[in-house]
């Protein structure tokens, strides 16, 4: 589609840019500045460079929590973009009662606030009061996600898949929706595979809706923190230490501004580097056998 | 087809299991959930929804929750409606670099970004107001409002505009009365991302508040470590949180339904 050629867009989009750039920006540029000095108390503040950087880039820790940081976000997005997308699949084609209860059953959990989530899957794991807890330890597993590493990312995942990837579904399903019958029928008159069907028209149709899931997915993902707070608290150990937990601890924890907001630069320029890549790829991928 | 329903009423039942579980604690005493553990309740007990209900501390909660999420859904329509309309239509300098900026906000890590916001907050006298709240969302819930929308308003053809001009309607006549009831389906969809995001989200909702507009997910966090874990309470007010996005959700349930691509596929 041809654009109109007309500056005065600038005119339509100064109300967000503002009220974004009023967010965004200062607070922005107070992070830059704390991560250039070195702070005592108010006041009291010396200018250090680029010292919080080096001592960031090498932080052992960092690189553990970063690891830990692109598997977590590597598995959820391994898991929650197909299953999303075969559940999304199997619903009811039809207009009806049955797919308004689905879908406002599948949406449920995205609508719970991120900490209350947590609570949910403490009484639900818990092993003396929860539903999932007792049954496994009652199978002879001993199953406690705040004594096993390996149990408290199992916990975790199945918290995140539980809770994520109704979104993944609900955008594939519009998407899947938006698909003319005409096409159907044509694929139908050709005798064309279910599977053709889905690789030649459903996934091309779908490409709008899924990039936006998929970029949707790894930010938050990637800056998980409320949920595995909540549960975990980042333990045991270390074993589900974030990026954002261990930021917080920095912060929050150890008031070192100079070096939380050196970390947390390195931290956005990361996820930026990764949806731009994300988002230029899909923005050409299938492009020629789409349009 | 037999199989394929199968496999959503399992997945179904599996998302169902942990919600309902909280429902099940919510009916019972705090006694009753240490001592033994069913699947049914059998001595169903509404006392903590009771004290939910008549206690201001939870219920204000809930008001202020609703108040600041209303809020900011209103004025990210507002604003994100005429810019969504400019990226679908005109090409102007930097339109695809402030496209993608809008974006990038949704990817800074809100932990550190907290003391700045309060700052910031600060300077402006709007701590602990919904307002506050509201418009602090707006960082990540705007550009993602503006995404939406562009999608919806790319799929409605030009000619649409180009016939309504020739016809001798002015701008603000055809946006508000032509094009604003074409794209009500995107309207009802953004609405619901909206709503969703900003009920969800905490660390600026507990940061930027103290009493007067103090979120319900901060109350119950708040709550549970003076009162020493009461299960019951927490899984009542946790349910509780659920039903305004059940709402919500089965208002826009048909736009969703209806189905929609998003960009320029």
């Amino acid at each position: 589609m041809k654009k109109w050629q007309d500056n005065k867009g600038w005119l339509f989009i100064l109300p967000v840019f503002i009220i974004v750039a009023f967010s965004a920006i200062i607070p922005l540029m107070t992070v830059v500045n704390y991560s250039i000095q070195d702070i005592f108390g108010p006041g009291q503040r010396i200018f250090v460079g680029t010292e919080w950087f080096k001592e960031t880039l090498t932080d052992p820790r960092l690189h553990e929590a970063l690891w830990r940081q692109l598997l977590f976000s590597g598995l959820v997005l391994l898991i929650e973009m197909p299953l999303g997308i075969a559940i999304a699949l199997t619903m009811p084609t039809k207009k009806g009662l049955g797919s308004s209860v689905c879908l406002v059953l599948i949406a449920l959990p995205l609508l719970i606030p991120w900490n209350v989530i947590g609570t949910i899957w403490i009484i639900f794991t818990r092993p003396d009061i929860g539903l999932m807890g007792a049954f496994i330890n009652n199978m002879g597993i001993t199953f406690d996600h705040t004594a096993s590493g390996l149990h408290a990312w199992i916990t975790l995942m199945l918290m995140e898949v539980w809770h994520w990837t109704p979104l993944v579904i609900l955008l594939a399903y519009a998407g899947l929706r938006s698909i003319p019958e005409a096409y159907y029928q044509a694929a139908r008159i050709d005798g064309a595979s279910a599977w053709a069907i889905f690789k030649y028209i459903q996934l091309p149709k779908m490409r709008g809706v899924l990039t936006i899931a998929l970029l949707l997915r790894f930010m938050d993902s990637f800056l998980i923190y409320a949920e595995p707070f909540v549960l975990t608290g980042g333990g045991p150990g270390n074993a589900t230490t974030f990026l954002s937990i261990y930021l917080v601890k920095i912060a929050v924890g150890q008031f070192d501004l100079g070096p939380a907001g050196a970390f947390s630069l390195i931290y956005f320029l990361i996820v930026l580097l990764f949806c731009y890549l994300f988002y230029q790829v899909l923005l050409n991928v299938g492009k020629g056998e789409s349009s | 087809m037999k199989k394929r329903y199968f496999i959503l009423a399992a997945y179904l039942v599996l998302i169902m299991l942990p919600i309902y579980w909280m429902l099940n604690m919510s009916l019972r005493t705090n006694a009753d959930i240490m001592a033994r553990l069913v699947f049914i309740p059998t001595e169903i007990t509404f006392d903590n929804y009771i004290t939910i209900f008549t206690d201001s501390a939870w219920y204000s909660g809930y008001i202020n929750s609703i108040i600041y999420v209303v809020l900011n859904t209103i004025i990210c329509l507002v604003t994100a409606l005429p810019a969504a309309y400019a990226f679908s239509r005109y090409s102007f300098i930097g339109d695809k670099h402030v496209f993608f900026w809008l974006l990038t906000n949704r990817m800074a890590p809100a932990a550190v970004f907290l003391l700045p916001f309060f700052q910031l907050y600060s300077t402006f006298n709007l701590i602990d107001t919904h307002i506050a709240v509201a418009l602090a969302h707006c960082l990540f819930n705007l550009p993602l409002t503006v995404w939406i929308l562009e999608g919806f308003i790319s799929g409605v053809p030009r000619e649409i505009d180009e016939t309504a001009f020739i016809d001798g309607y002015k701008f603000p006549r055809f946006f508000f009365f032509v094009f604003i009831p074409l794209i009500r389906s995107g309207i009802g969809v953004a609405a619901f991302f909206c709503f969703m995001f900003s009920w969800v989200e905490l660390l600026f909702a507990r940061t930027l508040t103290t009493t007067a507009a103090k979120p319900i997910a901060a109350t119950m966090t708040r709550t549970v470590s003076s009162s020493g874990l009461d299960w019951g309470l927490l899984a009542a007010a946790g349910f509780l949180t659920i039903v305004p996005g059940a709402l919500v959700i089965w208002f826009v349930r048909n736009y969703l339904a209806k189905g929609f691509a998003l960009g320029r596929v």
